[in-house]
């Protein structure tokens, strides 16, 4: 298996092009937030803004992508605990009812 | 600097990892506090009335930004180059210091138009969630200062590569809560 020194990492110039997509993301779920139009698609809207975000992060700045699989699996079982207990919470306090 | 492990990666990257998971609950507990108590205030003030969208948009820019300074500072450390390892260190922690600086003044804002810790369930689930994330920004500007130090000093050369990448899946990660914190409070008001 490929060792953390042998794991090639991005140029600097592709974390500026992350970062310059994590800023126009950004832009746009402030946009969005200001547009009535869109208002009744705001929570889809930003969900998936703030998703990929949160992918695009945790991919390339924290390098997930090019790691091993280990750490994919470490994080995300607890990203999934967490997920389920914010949905189960919401779920028991009727946050989704009607 | 490590040998061969059984899991084929770092025990100490593997360690950061499974507390950035445990970290994940941690906040995960806080999100769904706040997002149960979100919209059931009996007493004023409101979210909508205090958040002030422009103002936290420029801090969030300002986090998002430090996330690149750490992995320029983790790029720089891996080339051998100290001059840039040190000044993207500096400028990771500085941009903390600046996002704590609005947190400050938010807070006292908050505190001044009578929003105490104990008002409404919007201000206790709100302080509760942000004063935890803004706890382990100053955490993370902490340890890159010691880490800024140990580089002035000359102790933080290309083989300490991975003491800097795992500050920098912290500082990350911390950055990585508020893009969730963000959406949820702010623009979800």
């Amino acid at each position: 298996m490929m060792s953390h020194e042998e794991a090639g990492h991005p140029s600097n110039r592709f974390y500026i092009v992350i970062a310059v997509i994590l800023a126009v993301l950004t832009a746009m779920e402030v946009m969005v937030f200001y547009v009535e139009a869109l208002a009744p698609m705001l929570l889809a809207i930003l969900m998936v803004l703030m998703a990929a975000k949160f992918a695009l992060v945790v991919m390339f700045f924290m390098h997930l992508k090019f790691d091993s699989k280990v750490l994919t699996g470490v994080f995300l079982w607890g990203l999934f605990i967490a997920t389920s207990i914010i949905l189960a919470l919401m779920a028991i306090f009727g946050k989704f009812a009607g | 600097m490590s040998g061969p492990t059984s899991t084929g990666v770092s025990h100490r990257k593997l360690a950061m990892w499974t507390f950035i998971g445990s970290e994940c609950m941690l906040f995960g507990t806080l999100i769904a506090t706040y997002m149960i108590y979100r919209g059931r205030n009996i007493v004023g003030p409101y979210p909508a009335d205090l958040l002030n969208i422009p103002f936290i948009t420029v801090t969030t820019f300002v986090l998002l930004m430090s996330s690149l300074m750490m992995v320029l500072a983790l790029s720089a450390v891996q080339r051998g180059d100290a001059r840039g390892t040190k000044l993207w260190l500096a400028m990771t922690a500085l941009f903390g210091l600046i996002f704590l600086g609005g947190q400050y003044y938010e807070f006292s804002h908050f505190v001044h138009e009578g929003l105490g810790l104990s008002r409404n369930l919007f201000s206790s689930s709100f302080f509760v969630l942000t004063g935890t994330h803004g706890a382990h920004v100053a955490g993370g500007v902490i340890w890159l200062s010691t880490l800024f130090i140990r580089a002035q000093q000359g102790k933080l050369d290309r083989t300490h590569a991975e003491t800097v990448e795992i500050a920098g899946l912290y500082w990350h990660f911390v950055d990585v809560v508020w893009i969730v914190l963000f959406t949820l409070i702010y623009l979800l008001v």
